[in-house]
């Protein structure tokens, strides 16, 4: 399982990085190389160039930009998964960084190089749809802004251009003073690919009333979907499993899930919403427990 | 028989090889790299079957480093047909595909060049052109009739369909009050090594002698690659002393030693292949059994167990192999740990195309287990009666050994009931009861799996003249040199290869036993094929029992030499004559000694020292038949299969998340028996890694493939191996009834945990599921299918 | 392309295709063979090797990314000719292995935790060895192995209340 043969180079500047892939319609870009260098061995990928933007500076970083944390989109899975500012300021993205892959490919696998490869159960897709993240990228000279909602497209899918280059990745903080976070997959093993995941994040007010709630879910259709009813059904309201399983299995009777030999759409559908009422049961079950009136 | 005294046997050494392997120092076969070496590539079949139109290698041959292409005629006019088991000449099998490809990932031309890359880059450049032909996939549609034969020569599917009627089985089904009839399926999974299979050959044209170096492990290796490469078999040298990266069964590798032989003659240089995953999981041929099995059993009201048919329908793949013999195996334990006393066993063989089949692990005695435990649960909830005073009711005694099964093969000794009673205290069995309960009470789904399981032992052909009337093989063997040199040094001989069961360990501990020496001292090597003595590799868990003999033999003749040269020198008869520690003393006065040196001396240098006759030094070496071995199968098909049997019983609490699916091992044990422990660190690993290997097959692996006849699970993405998160903490709990059979009372444990965890964790999920009325009856049991059983039938429970 | 890597603590310059994985560079060009490949797609972990005392996979690197870090082999960890580190003896007195094919890889990855966590429990030891797939043991000696060695490192310097 060699790859095809490519040329290799490694740019130490975005600006080279967008000239070389405007040149060259079969270049690619590497980052932490963890999805496409078993593509590439299988020779399901095969491009003629790679350009190495794993160490360009301007793309490692994580930023407090005071409403939102930026992170670079070639900073590794690893140091996002270790970062005090995420760990303060982003719960439902630190909770979930241990879910991705293994430690072996979080350090060197990058959140830039999760996004653009758009697989659907990718935990960092979810997260970014859940939380309405934006995703600015570079394309030739310009750069642009696209929220997660239009990002993801399908599945391997997103909407960067050929010769766009993901630069960077804007989570939005919540500035309440009490929020919960929950996040649920379900996969065969431990570590792969989940079959269903759910991701929410709940702000409370004194009374434990929900006063802003974003849950998703993630690997049952080609890209993770934010579920809208949910969030304006438990709007205001106090936090019952009842309902939030009534207006959960509502939403998710939507979605057309994918079938495939590991799991039926059936299954997907069902697991979905038990894992999303999970997830916004332990969001509450969070806020409760440390603020106990 | 009680338990012995050993110096060494059973105290808890270190295993010598592990050495080596901590720090990398290993040598595997790609790690062996000759001068002028070449690699390997493959071009293989993308259609289930097709017939091979054309071959264009133009393109191929003039990339870069490139230094042939070769496609099945080629090989086949220089090769014979590669072996076979059954008497089925007209289903052949070759290398790389002649004129027909049979399964998607057939090998049907390969590409030699300077590196393994430019090989596959030259491979993607050989244009085939196929014509696709029906093809059929499912067991049960290969047995019909008008099923598109996947040789067309052989006329059909079936290479194997023979009945057995052990006892009167009709007589005691009729008399019996009760029968049921269950069906199961084992599904397609295999032992997977990490390392995939590589062979580097060498011919050297002045010698006239063709290197060998293979991650192998089969019996009559080089017999095998002789007569197909048609070199006389002291033209073969393979090499024992590669180490080999996990094999459980799998690693024959006949055909990719033979295409790597014949392309090292034709080019006059080293050929090494090294597998790629993807080669290996479509067309390395080493998928293990895809069974479906049908079983009816008559009892009594107790549920006492009188009679048993079994149908075994195994799915082998697009070529036949060794392993249809998988089918043959198991008659040797056909009832399992039971007094069933009639038994009815069909065994059906049939091609389809798919992937190869190999010897997996036990040799289809795991899945007959499997079979075997479903039934005895059947029948317990069939009359409402305790799991475990069911197998109680039907397990053989203690004091009925040793116990012939109705297929003619004797069990040489076991204590099941008491095996079973440790392992309940030990939990304690009403605490798993009690933790079931709380389980459930928390809205888990929970169940306790049991499995009373054999695990024969020492290995034995006996399987093929059964199977196959035309083969006479009866010989079953193994050997060690044991020397001692003139510096007093001793060396010990293994004459195979080893793939991690501490072999060398084995052999320095049985020597030293014998000798009385320190096992450290003994240096044990390995010969390769051309010096070495007989053996049959080690394959049936046998070698504890036939390399552990050979070596006490071999040993135990150079002890008998050694008594008698210090007898003779200390003038006195050899009845008072006492070895110790290697020295001869006199019984009565024992000042008057000789030391090993001594002795040593005498045997090399002092001729006229020696007793008169004797040959100077000190070499001895021992061919030890397999025990109780030796008979062809009767008229009836009846013969000793194995010498030996250990047991385990397993007992595991699992619980099943409802909604999900997803099952969790919460405890496990497992009871084990094999005699006398040689060395209880290897013992332990062997059990624990059989149990992971159960463990994968209950519930994670299987190779799947579409309607299309592709296989879905090409990657380890999609074939799901056990990390260590999905292998919970087991307690191990010994027993040791001593085999009447060996050296020490050792059985072997090469298959233990794998021949009854997945048996006892389909027990579990059918425990766990009962109170929904449902149960599962095939493995793997996958998370989403679990899932969606579960939901539709508490949906069918709503609407009720 | 020439690249230098930075291999325990040696330099060493090797001229590869950028498509030689990292994997291939150690045992081909420099003849380190205790590294393995096992299926080549990231996913048993055999090629396992530390990137900056980091566990990678070596199968999903080109060599031509590796310059730069320091990378240790198994080849790293012996203390000299015929001497084991701890770890490795740890791992041959439980009988943490039987055809030793993934056991470099599992080493490198005990290393890397013992680096960090000196006292992990057997859950961080699970998880830091999930990623390394091992078909004979069932893990149960490896877990041990890994347990023993913290052990006795934490041991190490300590006075000794017996001789």
């Amino acid at each position: 399982m060699k790859p095809a043969p490519f040329e290799y180079i490694r740019p130490s500047s975005i600006d080279e990085v967008c000239a070389l892939l405007a040149a060259d319609e079969d270049a690619r870009l590497i980052a932490g190389g963890q999805t496409l260098v078993p593509l590439m061995a299988m020779r399901l990928a095969r491009p003629s160039l790679l350009i190495d933007i794993a160490r360009i500076a301007e793309l490692t970083f994580v930023h407090d930009e005071g409403d939102e944390i930026a992170i670079g989109a070639a900073t590794r899975q690893c140091l996002v998964e270790h970062d005090a500012i995420v760990r303060a300021k982003l719960p439902l993205l630190a909770k979930v960084m241990p879910f991705i892959g293994h430690s072996a490919t979080r350090a060197r696998g990058t959140i830039g190089g999760s996004l653009a490869n758009a697989d659907p159960a990718a935990e960092l897709a979810l997260v970014a749809v859940t939380l309405g993240a934006t995703m600015t990228y570079r394309d030739w000279t310009d750069t642009r802004i696209m929220p997660a909602s239009e990002f993801f497209v399908g599945a391997m899918e997103t909407a960067l251009p050929r010769t766009g280059c993901l630069v960077g990745v804007r989570f939005p903080v919540w500035r309440e003073s009490r929020i919960g976070i929950g996040f649920h997959e379900v996969s065969a093993r431990r570590s792969d690919f989940a079959f269903a995941s759910a991701a929410a994040q709940v702000a409370f007010d004194e009374n434990n009333v929900c006063t802003r709630l974003s849950v998703a879910v993630g690997a049952i259709a080609s890209v993770p979907k934010r579920l809208d009813s949910v969030e304006k059904a438990l709007q205001g309201r106090h936090m019952a499993e009842d309902q939030i399983r009534e207006a959960v299995e509502e939403a998710v009777a939507e979605i057309e899930p994918l079938s495939d030999p590991h799991a039926s759409a059936e299954y997907r559908r069902r697991v979905a919403a038990t894992l999303a009422v999970r997830a916004i049961m332990d969001a509450f079950g969070s806020v409760r427990d440390t603020h106990a009136r | 028989m009680s338990a012995r005294e050993f110096r060494y046997v059973s105290s808890d050494r270190r295993v010598r090889e592990d050495r080596r392997f901590v720090v990398g120092k290993g040598r595997f076969a790609a790690d062996i790299a000759l001068q002028g070496m070449r690699h390997g590539a493959l071009v293989t079949c993308p259609h289930p079957a097709a017939r091979i139109v054309s071959i264009d290698k133009l393109d191929a041959r003039s990339m870069p480093g490139v230094h042939c292409v070769v496609d099945g005629h080629e090989v086949a006019a220089a090769t014979e047909p590669l072996p076979a088991g059954l008497d089925t000449p007209r289903v052949q099998r070759r290398p790389l595909a002649v004129d027909v490809a049979r399964y998607s990932g057939e090998w049907v031309a390969a590409v030699v060049a300077d590196t393994r890359a430019q090989a596959e880059d030259a491979a993607e450049m050989v244009r085939v052109e196929y014509e696709p032909l029906p093809y059929v996939l499912d067991g049960e549609a290969a047995y019909q009739a008008g099923s598109p034969p996947v040789h067309a020569d052989h006329g059909s599917n079936v290479l194997l369909d023979r009945s057995f009627t052990w006892g009167d089985v009709e007589k005691d089904f009729a008399e019996s009050p009760n029968r049921l009839a269950v069906r199961v399926k084992w599904g397609r999974s295999s032992t997977v090594p990490v390392e995939t299979f590589s062979v580097v050959a060498n011919w050297d044209p002045w010698r006239e002698i063709l290197d060998i170096y293979a991650s192998v492990q089969m019996p009559k290796y080089p017999d095998q690659l002789s007569a197909v490469l048609k070199l006389p078999m002291t033209s073969v040298r393979v090499h024992y002393d590669v180490d080999v990266g996990g094999s459980y069964g799998v690693k024959r590798g006949i055909k990719h030693a033979a295409l790597v032989g014949y392309l090292a003659r034709r080019l006059g240089f080293p050929v090494r292949l090294v597998e790629d995953r993807l080669e290996n999981m479509r067309g390395g041929d080493a998928h293990g059994p895809e069974r479906l099995f049908d079983v009816e059993v008559a009892f009594d009201d107790d549920g006492v167990i009188r009679s048993m048919k079994m149908r075994a329908l195994d799915n082998v793949g697009a070529y036949a192999g060794r392993s249809p013999f998988q089918l043959g195996k198991p008659i040797g334990a056909i009832v399992g740990p039971y007094r069933i006393r009639s038994v009815q066993y069909q065994a059906i063989a049939v091609t389809t195309n798919k992937t190869v089949q190999e010897a997996v692990r036990a040799f289809g005695q795991s899945p007959t287990n499997y079979a075997i435990e479903r039934t005895i649960d059947a029948v317990a909830y069939h009359l409402i009666l305790d799991r475990l005073e069911v197998r109680r009711r039907n397990l053989i005694r203690h004091d009925e050994f040793p116990y012939t099964i109705p297929s003619g093969t004797t069990y040489d000794s076991g204590d099941y009931h008491t095996v079973i009673e440790k392992v309940l205290a030990r939990a304690p069995y009403d605490g798993l009861i009690e933790e079931r309960n709380s389980l459930r009470k928390q809205g888990f789904l929970a169940g306790i799996g049991l499995a009373a399981c054999l695990e024969p032992n020492g290995g034995n052909s006996s399987f093929e003249p059964l199977l196959n009337p035309k083969i006479t093989t009866t010989t079953w063997m193994e050997s060690c040199r044991v020397s001692i040199e003139a510096t007093g040094a001793i060396t010990a001989s293994v004459n195979t290869t080893s793939s991690g069961q501490g072999h060398e360990t084995l052999v320095g501990t049985a020597v030293g036993e014998v000798l009385e020496i320190d096992p450290d001292r003994i240096r044990v090597v390995r010969p390769d094929s051309l010096n070495a003595m007989p053996s049959n590799s080690p394959v049936g868990s046998r070698m504890a029992i036939m390399l552990g003999g050979a070596a006490f033999h071999a040993a135990q003749k150079l002890k008998n030499k050694l008594l008698a040269i210090g007898a003779h020198d200390l003038n006195i008869p050899l009845e008072r004559a006492v070895y110790a520690d290697g020295e001869v003393f006199e019984k009565e006065s024992p000042q008057n000694r000789r030391s090993w040196q001594q002795l040593v001396n005498i045997a090399h240098r002092n001729y006229h020292l020696l007793p008169k006759g004797f040959e100077p030094g000190l070499s001895e070496s021992h061919i030890l038949q397999v025990p109780t071995g030796g008979q062809l199968p009767t008229a009836d098909g009846r013969v000793q299969m194995y010498p030996c049997f250990s047991f385990e019983f397993h007992v595991l609490l699992a619980a099943i998340d409802p909604d999900l699916g997803k099952l969790a091992i919460r405890k496990y044990l497992v009871g084990h028996d094999c005699g006398t422990v040689i060395n209880p660190k290897i013992v332990r690993g062997m059990t624990m890694g059989g149990i992971a290997h159960g463990i994968g097959a209950a519930l994670y692996e299987e190779f799947a493939y579409n309607d299309e006849g592709q296989l879905i699970a090409q990657t380890f993405m999609d074939y799901l191996l056990p990390s260590a998160h999905e292998v919970p903490p087991v307690e191990i709990i010994h027993h040791a009834t001593p085999s009447p059979h060996t050296v020490f009372g050792q059985k072997g444990s090469g298959e233990s945990g794998y021949l009854g965890a997945p048996a006892a964790i389909a027990s579990a999920v059918n425990d766990a599921l009962s109170p929904l009325g449902i149960f599962v009856n095939q493995l793997p049991i996958k998370i989403a299918a679990l899932g969606d059983m579960i939901a539709a039938a508490r949906e069918a429970r709503k609407s009720k | 392309m020439r690249v230098d890597l930075d291999i325990n603590g040696e330099r060493h310059a090797v001229d590869v295709e950028p498509r030689t994985s990292l994997l291939d560079c150690l045992r081909d060009k420099l003849a380190m063979t205790g590294v393995h490949a096992g299926c080549e797609h990231g996913v048993c972990g055999a090629c396992t090797v530390l990137l900056d005392d980091a566990p990678v996979r070596s199968c999903l690197m080109f060599a031509v990314q590796a310059d730069g870090y320091a990378i240790t082999t198994i080849e790293g960890l012996a203390r000299g000719i015929g001497e084991l580190a701890p770890i490795q003896d740890a791992f041959c007195e439980t009988h943490g292995m039987q055809c030793g094919y993934c056991t470099p890889a599992m080493i490198l990855a005990a290393h890397a935790l013992l680096l960090k966590n000196s006292a992990p429990t057997r859950d961080d030891i699970v998880e830091a060895i999930s990623g390394n797939i091992c078909r004979c043991t069932g893990y149960a000696q490896i877990v041990e192995a890994i347990a023993l060695a913290a052990e006795r490192m934490r041991g190490l310097n300590r006075p000794q209340d017996k001789p």
